[in-house]
């Protein structure tokens, strides 16, 4: 990835992955919404070595706003060959259960904006037949828990999305990579306990570029989050339920 | 969020803080809860209670870490103060460039540099790190923000170098770095019999070498008293032919868990010892292990196990007294049975630093390791604070954890007029210590 739009530039696993493409010599078109936070990121990774950085402050929630974003993007980077949509939000689930308007909050932030931003840029992707979406899900898409299921269905629909967009792009030589995170140390789980699962955004960030290096279809990070969700996933519905998880 | 912050020396250990992460130079301060305080943390490398508050909240910064920009035709850096020297390195070794002080980690924060006012191994010729400072923010508890140089602020600028984290929280800082012609280091080792052999030593080296410093064998006793090796050497010349002996240290090396407390004793102490006087590179060495020795084992203070250890480092003028002091804190080591692990010896120039309250002081630096056996060790590290306060000498706060508030004052004689400069809201339970308050 050489010329890269960045959604969400200003998230914690977002600086992380910017900062290894700008020591790469990429060219990089960051979205965030915050101006100064957006400009922090931007001089950190012009002094780390990026090929040029734009910025572009934008709140992501809103879709109709998509469409001409990309097409601003790859006019300032004179092309697109890499986009990474970063940007989400874990939401309350206690909050969401008792209000639909919280629940919308987060399919629409975590699936709705993401497809809305997908859809321009498979169809760009497509026709030049070449180009690398990676696109930041969740392992709490792979089953839905009490504990985040609002969350987890936003990341499992956009999981289904992606396999299906994958499927479709195969063929134009487009590569879509699902990354999985798990625990991350950010500022998204910062009131969380820390455990030894947590991960560094530094460790997923280049898990990201490993994956994408090795055109992979869908990344566990750290890949022990694999066998995990496997063995989550075979527990049978019957018994699933009636755990606390 | 709360979470067990210690220091490297693991000692004292405060009970589980609050944290409050810092991510963006824009953001407020907190406010902390009634009746509690603030306080910058880096990278937790200091030895003792300095970057620890008991009671209180950390503002950690290791998201304050984004470069600012840097000029690779001046050396001018500009960045936030969680970056790490490591990080700066690594970006700004390549294109001929050097941090023109550090100190024996690269893994602490500009930020952390600047609060302790750090030296390294050329403090004759460069001073400390304050001094090579262009201008830095500082953020108060009363959301007001100060750009502070030489010339703009400057009370603020010299307090808050050496100021130990507590007039505020520095969020950015602008460094002149220096010009390196490679990353290669020409290196000589010098054996020397005792302390008076260091000496003769000495006066050449300062005059001919960028850096110097010695390791002194704590078990040395009588006439071998303060025996050791010597190092010093200069940053490559542009052409060289030789074969460098060492490159960058791989690192990933780590210490997965926590030694029983008995490994450290006599005989490992002095296995290393008799190790360490064995091996003496020459010629071209990578800068990784010369200035970062230690950094190739991560987490090597848990060989210290869960007791921690405790780390003496005084600065003793340069004279009779000072070196009579120097003399009576290794044979008292060397006497307590309880044998420092590492002993660095090192000497400080008449540069000053803008700070007021920097440590380094023309004379003699020494450096010494123990683990924490209890009350026999607190004994022995206050008599050896008892030995430094009469040779007129002072004790790092960087490194320390029992300096008593008669030490304190006596050692910085400007903690006055620093109080004056002390954000309200912030405070270390080294400062609760120094001024008596707990
Ligand atoms: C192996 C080793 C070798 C060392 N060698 C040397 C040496 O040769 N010379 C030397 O001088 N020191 C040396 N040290 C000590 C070390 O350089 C200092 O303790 C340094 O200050 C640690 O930086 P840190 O980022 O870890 O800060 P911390 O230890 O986390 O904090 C140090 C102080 O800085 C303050 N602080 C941190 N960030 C900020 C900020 N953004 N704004 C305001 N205040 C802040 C803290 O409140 C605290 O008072 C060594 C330490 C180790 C572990």
């Amino acid at each position: 990835m050489k010329k890269v739009l960045v959604l969400g530039a200003t998230s914690a696993i977002a600086q992380a992955t910017v900062r290894l493409l700008a020591a790469r010599g990429a060219a990089l078109y960051l979205v965030g919404r915050n101006p100064e936070r957006l400009q922090a990121v931007a001089q950190d990774a012009r002094t780390r070595g990026a090929a040029r950085v734009e910025t572009e402050a934008l709140d992501l929630d809103d879709l109709a706003r998509h469409e001409a974003l990309v097409t601003r993007a790859e006019e300032a980077l004179g092309g697109l060959d890499g986009a990474l949509l970063a940007h989400g939000i874990l939401g309350d689930q206690a909050q969401a259960q008792g209000s639909y308007a919280e629940t919308e909050k987060v399919l629409h932030t975590n699936f709705l904006s993401a497809v809305s931003l997908l859809t321009p840029l498979a169809n760009r992707f497509e026709s030049q037949k070449a180009g690398t979406l990676v696109v930041i899900s969740s392992v709490a898409g792979d089953r839905g828990r009490q504990s985040n299921y609002v969350y987890g269905a936003s990341k499992g629909a956009l999981n289904v999305f992606l396999q299906g967009l994958r499927n479709r792009l195969a063929r134009s030589g487009v590569a879509v990579v699902t990354v999985k995170p798990g625990f991350v140390d950010t500022p998204m789980t910062a009131a969380m306990k820390k455990n030894p699962l947590f991960a560094s955004p530094e460790a997923v960030a280049r898990g990201i570029v490993r994956a994408v290096e090795t055109r992979q279809d869908e990344v566990y990070l750290p890949d022990f989050w694999r066998p995990i969700m496997f063995l989550i996933r075979g527990i049978p519905e019957r018994v699933f339920k009636r755990l606390k998880l | 969020m709360k979470t067990e912050r210690t220091s490297w020396g693991r000692y004292p250990r405060v009970k589980a803080q609050p944290v409050h992460p810092v991510s963006w130079t824009s953001e407020p301060l907190p406010v902390p809860p009634a009746g509690g305080t603030l306080l910058p943390h880096g990278q937790g490398r200091s030895y003792g209670d300095s970057c620890l508050n008991e009671g209180g909240t950390l503002l950690t910064t290791e998201r304050l870490d984004h470069f600012l920009g840097f000029d690779p035709a001046t050396g001018v850096l500009r960045c936030e103060s969680g970056v790490t020297l490591d990080t700066i390195v690594r970006l700004v070794a390549p294109q001929g460039w050097f941090p023109p002080v550090t100190p024996g980690t690269k893994f602490v924060t500009v930020g952390g540099a600047i609060a302790n006012d750090v030296h390294g191994k050329n403090h004759v010729r460069e001073g400390t790190f304050g001094r090579h400072l262009r201008r830095f923010e500082l953020v108060r508890s009363d959301c007001s923000r100060r750009e502070c140089s030489p010339t703009e602020n400057r009370d603020w600028f010299e307090a808050t170098i050496g100021g130990l984290g507590l007039t505020g929280l520095i969020t950015w800082a602008e460094l002149q770095l220096r010009r390196v012609s490679n990353p290669y280091i020409l290196q000589e080792t010098i054996p020397f019999e005792n302390l008076e052999g260091f000496l003769s030593i000495l006066e050449e080296s300062e005059r001919d070498f960028e850096f110097n410093v010695a390791w002194v064998d704590s078990l040395a006793r009588g006439r071998h008293l303060g025996r050791g090796l010597f190092y010093r050497g200069d940053y490559a010349p542009p052409q060289f032919d030789a074969v460098p002996r060492a490159r960058a240290i791989p690192s990933g090396l780590g210490v997965p868990f926590d030694f029983p407390g008995f490994a450290l004793n006599r005989v490992s102490v002095a296995a290393f010892n008799a190790l360490q006087y064995r091996m003496r590179p020459q010629g071209l060495v990578h800068y990784e292990p010369f200035f970062y020795p230690l950094d190739a084992v991560h987490g090597w203070n848990r060989i210290y196990g869960r007791q921690g250890f405790l780390q003496f480092q005084c600065g003793v003028p340069m004279s009779h007294a000072g070196v009579d002091a120097l003399r009576e804190i290794l044979d008292r080591s060397a006497h307590s049975g309880m044998p420092s692990f590492l002993t660095v010896l090192k000497v400080y120039g008449d540069v000053p630093s803008p700070g007021w309250m920097s440590f380094p002081k023309r004379g003699f630096s020494l450096a010494l390791d123990f683990a924490n056996r209890g009350e026999r060790t607190y004994r022995l590290v206050d008599e050896l604070d008892a030995v430094t306060r009469r040779a007129g000498g002072r004790v790092y706060p960087a490194k320390d954890s029992r300096m008593s508030p008669e030490s304190f004052r006596a050692y910085y004689p400007e903690h006055e007029r620093f109080a004056r400069y002390v954000d309200p809201a912030f405070s270390s339970s080294f400062w609760r210590r120094v001024n008596g308050a707990g």
